[in-house]
């Protein structure tokens, strides 16, 4: 039995030992050894790193529920978790809509790396010195993490789980002339990156960058990189798929109809990429179609939402998820040809950073080569129009050609609109696993050319 | 053990393992969030945690480490292992490191709190936001929403300099809104923002909001907007109400002088700054009216403390003065790089995170003039107030913010409600509009800041009052 397993099991004992055989009692124990070396001014600024047990505990006696977490994981800190959060529950009001508990259901093995869960802080040292060493003297900056977790389920319809997972990821800029370049990727395996390639590719989209000109607002037809197009699956995801936001009429899916194009395959896949392989409920998680050749199929819950639809659980339940829902946290825009599992593209020189995207422009009479979004914010949940800028390149391409590069645009458009039906003219063949910045989730995308994206005005003015 | 034995044992261990500086901070923090929605109870949660985090200096190299165990041995670990990175961060080494000197701060503080707001009974504190959202739901919220959260945090910090510091923070704030959702559209109103308010104050300051007395009026005015007219497009005069202006001065004010931002260690991230250091002291940031203080002192605001996560003292200081730029949120590492002689601006969000330059209190001196007074004084333009979206650049320049409602102002009275009012533009060129400033400063809460990586969050404080600004562009459209 691992560690893990022993303190949720021990909880979900102290809660029927503290509040009756009765008392429903769900309890997560998480370990995470999370490591980051960041850098900026081309060294190592922030190393930093900490490893943390978390439990987390939720329960249901007398028609009440409450939920409670800790890190002090002692005998004692265990008891006053417990003990607290009984304590919580009577005092709450009844709780007619509680879903009751996952039942006892086998998870599938986590993807677990030992190399990359026990990595050194030399080993990530190294990768961030040769992405400086890549960068031909440009200034860089950016990060070089490892994560490990290892985790377990308990709860007292009988439940009882484990998983683990390990990530690498590395994500950074070059800068030459007030102009960046980026490259990130996210990966299993620590031995996947290679910190001199990203440093060459950062390097190379800097360079390209140089004597932007400023272009008109209005509406461009765009090539999106992969790293821009995860911004759009991040706020579908958030906005569009979470089963709460369905449920209060506050999202635009509708199961059934053909909202997007024919080429948008959309799928949420904890199991082949990262993550435990468990949500917050001990749901196993499973793959889920969300959107197939463009028709909207359904959304993602935790207990509680598919209990309010009349579904069932997809395994996306989160800690705070009565709040904020039930996310897609590893949401997948399938390549053109399924070619999820390729090699990848080679690498090209310039601002178009491998073959795959270059394949996208060669279509573009005039249009807009874009690297990044930044600072997005949605100005209304519901048609999902949303706000922000371009950043880490803008390119503009002329009869198929990358011409010139541009400064930084703001936009305002809707994301479904944008790939609705007869918007996307191209995806890319090869999905690029990333990075999120704040939480365990992955994003995985193909670059896409789209017919029209509405920028409002241009950043400097 | 105390917990100062325990962060010594820490940094002792650190420097046997060759730091020649090394701090130490061990924090408790327990923290309680309730929710509501149409009237009933959608989430209850009581967190606890505790740990320590090391910072050491190996030469000019950092290194971090933090565990949860608070004994002598995990401390002595974690002290040890916070020099190992360091040695691992000069594989790609920078400039040398110094730390302008604070001196070796003792000290106790602890924020002011009349009614601790964890012990105030769940009972009472459900049926205030059960009352709250029963009442907004009932006059036609789609989805009428509240929520409380309080953090109680006590934290022993010690230096090898002498620091030996214990601090005791107790925040909390509270916030209502009311949703409508039409057809292809929402739309939603909020009190007092639309985060709520929170300071550093005990549960007095949720009292003193009196939700249940404006739940109705969201619900009503959010259903007003479904149907309301389209804020216009174009150049006008625009009047802030003072909590958006607290989210202007946040955006484009109190991240541009951020010291770490300025020099470039956020640059992959968060970003950098317009804002160059050769510049300090005679770039013009705004009109004249424009007084903006970094101010930890202000009893019950949400960035106030006794001591940074640095040790040293709370203390006032200018950031622009008339108009002109004068100041910087400062760190001592990053104060040295830059030759400035003060720090007081690094906190962290745990103990598991590395301190790092965050806003404290960053606010704008209150003006002459009451917002009746700007209104009555503005022949044609469009009134906005709290905000609803936000966006800016990474260097802290370009912005559009939208706002929940926006009312027309027409030869000195407030008029029509207006739909979905934003405005856009540059951060200089918009302070340097700003003619007229209200006295009515209220000291916002923002607790939601986010910085770093990993990824942690600020609790900032926003003294901000109404004021008017000429020549915006409204209305931007998707």
């Amino acid at each position: 039995m691992s560690r893990e397993l022993d303190l949720a099991g021990r909880v979900v004992e102290l809660v029927r030992e503290i509040a009756g055989p009765e008392a429903e009692a769900e309890a997560a124990a998480t370990y995470t050894d999370r490591a980051l070396t960041r850098f900026a001014n081309s060294s190592i600024h922030q190393n930093v790193a900490d490893e943390t047990t978390g439990l987390r505990l939720r329960l249901h006696v007398d028609g009440r529920t409450a939920a409670g977490s800790s890190t002090v994981v002692t005998d004692e800190g265990l008891r006053v978790l417990v003990e607290r959060t009984v304590a919580a529950a009577r005092l709450c009001p009844p709780d007619p809509a509680w879903p009751g508990l996952a039942p006892a259901s086998p998870v599938a093995p986590g993807n677990w790396d030992s190399a990359t869960a026990h990595a050194s802080p030399d080993e990530r040292a190294d990768r961030v010195r040769a992405f400086v060493d890549a960068a031909g003297g440009l200034e860089t900056a950016g990060y070089c993490r490892t994560v490990n977790w290892a985790g377990a389920f308990a709860n007292s319809a009988g439940q009882a789980v484990t998983g683990r997972s390990a990530e690498a990821a590395m994500d950074g800029i070059a800068r030459t002339g007030g102009i960046d370049g980026v490259a990130r990727r996210n990966t299993g395996r620590l031995s996947d990156l290679d910190g001199a390639v990203l440093g060459a590719r950062a390097a190379a989209k800097a360079r390209a960058g140089a004597a932007p000109i400023e272009l008109a607002p209005g509406r461009y037809e765009v090539v999106l990189e992969p790293t821009a197009v995860v911004d759009i699956l991040q706020n579908l995801a958030i906005f569009g798929f979470n089963g709460k936001a369905y449920n209060e009429r506050r999202s635009f899916a509708e199961p059934g109809v053909a909202q997007f194009d024919p080429a948008i395959t959309l799928v949420d896949d904890a199991l082949d990429t990262l993550g435990l392989p468990y949500d917050t409920e001990g749901t196993p998680k499973r793959r889920v179609a969300l959107v197939e050749r463009g028709v909207t199929r359904t959304v993602t819950h935790d207990r509680r939402t598919a209990a309010e639809a009349g579904a069932t659980s997809t395994g996306h339940a989160l800690a705070g998820g009565p709040s904020f829902g039930a996310v897609p946290t590893n949401l997948r825009l399938l390549p053109d040809g399924q070619d999820e599992n390729g090699s990848g593209p080679t690498e090209v020189a310039g601002p178009v950073v491998d073959s795959d995207t270059a394949a996208l422009i060669v279509g573009v009479r005039r249009g807009l080569l874009v690297t990044d979004f930044w600072y997005t914010r949605v100005l209304d949940p519901k048609s999902l129009v949303v706000t922000g800028l371009t950043r880490n390149g803008v390119w503009l391409v002329e009869d198929g050609e990358v011409t010139t590069a541009v400064r930084n645009f703001r936009f305002t458009q809707s994301y479904p609109q944008a790939l609705a039906p007869g918007g996307v003219l191209g995806v890319g063949r090869y999905a690029s696993l990333l990075p999120d910045s704040w939480d365990a989730s992955w994003w995985s995308a193909p670059a896409l050319r789209l017919a029209s994206w509405n920028f409002t005005g241009g950043a400097s003015g | 053990m105390t917990h100062f034995d325990v962060a010594t044992a820490a940094v002792q261990a650190a420097l046997d393992a060759g730091a020649r500086y090394a701090d130490a901070r061990v924090m408790h923090r327990r923290y309680e969030s309730m929710s509501a929605r149409n009237g009933e109870i959608e989430q209850l949660t009581q967190d606890e945690d505790a740990g320590i985090g090391v910072r050491a200096l190996v030469g000019s190299s950092w290194g971090f480490f933090a565990v949860p165990e608070l004994s002598d041995a995990a401390a002595r670990a974690a002290g040890t292992r916070a020099a190992r990175i360091a040695t691992a961060s000069a594989r790609v080494p920078g400039p040398a490191v110094d730390l302008v000197p604070t001196g070796g701060q003792s000290g106790t503080w602890a924020s002011a709190c009349e009614a601790d707001p964890l012990s105030v009974a769940l009972a009472d504190k459900g049926d205030l936001l059960v009352h709250a959202t029963k009442l907004s739901h009932e006059h036609g919220a789609d989805l009428a929403e509240g929520r409380y959260q309080i953090w109680d945090t006590s934290k022993w910090f010690v230096s090898s300099e002498g620091h030996r510091i214990d601090q005791r923070i107790r925040e909390c704030g509270a916030g209502i809104s009311a949703t409508v959702i039409g057809d292809g559209e929402t739309q939603r109103r909020s009190y007092p923002s639309y985060r709520g308010q929170y300071g550093t104050s005990g549960w007095e300051l949720i009292d003193s909001l009196d939700l249940g007395a404006h739940a109705a009026r969201i619900a009503e005015e959010a259903r007003e907007l479904l149907t309301a007219p389209m804020c216009p497009s174009g150049e006008t005069t625009l009047i802030l109400g003072g909590e958006q202006l607290a989210l202007q001065i946040h955006e484009s004010v109190g991240h541009a002088i951020e010291l770490d931002r300025i020099l470039g260690w956020e640059a992959a991230f968060a970003g950098t700054s317009w804002l160059d250091l050769n510049q300090l002291g005679s770039l013009r940031y705004g009109s004249e009216l424009m007084n903006i203080t970094i101010d930890p002192t202000i009893p019950g605001a949400l960035g106030s403390f006794g001591f940074d996560d640095e040790g040293t003292p709370a203390a006032k200081r200018d950031a622009v003065r008339e108009g002109r730029w004068v100041g910087v949120l400062a760190g001592r590492d990053s104060a040295a790089v830059a030759g400035l002689d003060y720090a007081g601006s690094v906190r962290s969000d745990g103990w598991s995170r590395l301190p790092m330059v965050r806003m404290t209190n960053v606010g704008l001196e209150p003006g002459p003039h009451s917002l009746d007074e700007i209104i009555d004084a503005t022949d044609d333009g469009i009134l906005m107030d709290i905000n609803r979206s936000w966006s800016i650049d990474d260097k802290r320049l370009n912005f559009q913010f939208g706002c929940e409602v926006g009312w027309e102002v027409k030869n000195g009275r407030r008029g029509r409600m207006l739909r979905n009012p934003t405005y856009t533009g540059i951060g200089p060129q918009f302070w340097r509009s700003m003619d007229m400033l209200s006295g009515e400063s209220i000291a916002w809460g923002t607790p939601n800041c986010g910085k770093g990586q990993p990824g942690q969050i600020g609790h900032t404080g926003h003294p901000a009052a109404p004021a008017r600004f000429t020549n915006v562009r409204v209305g931007v459209r998707g």
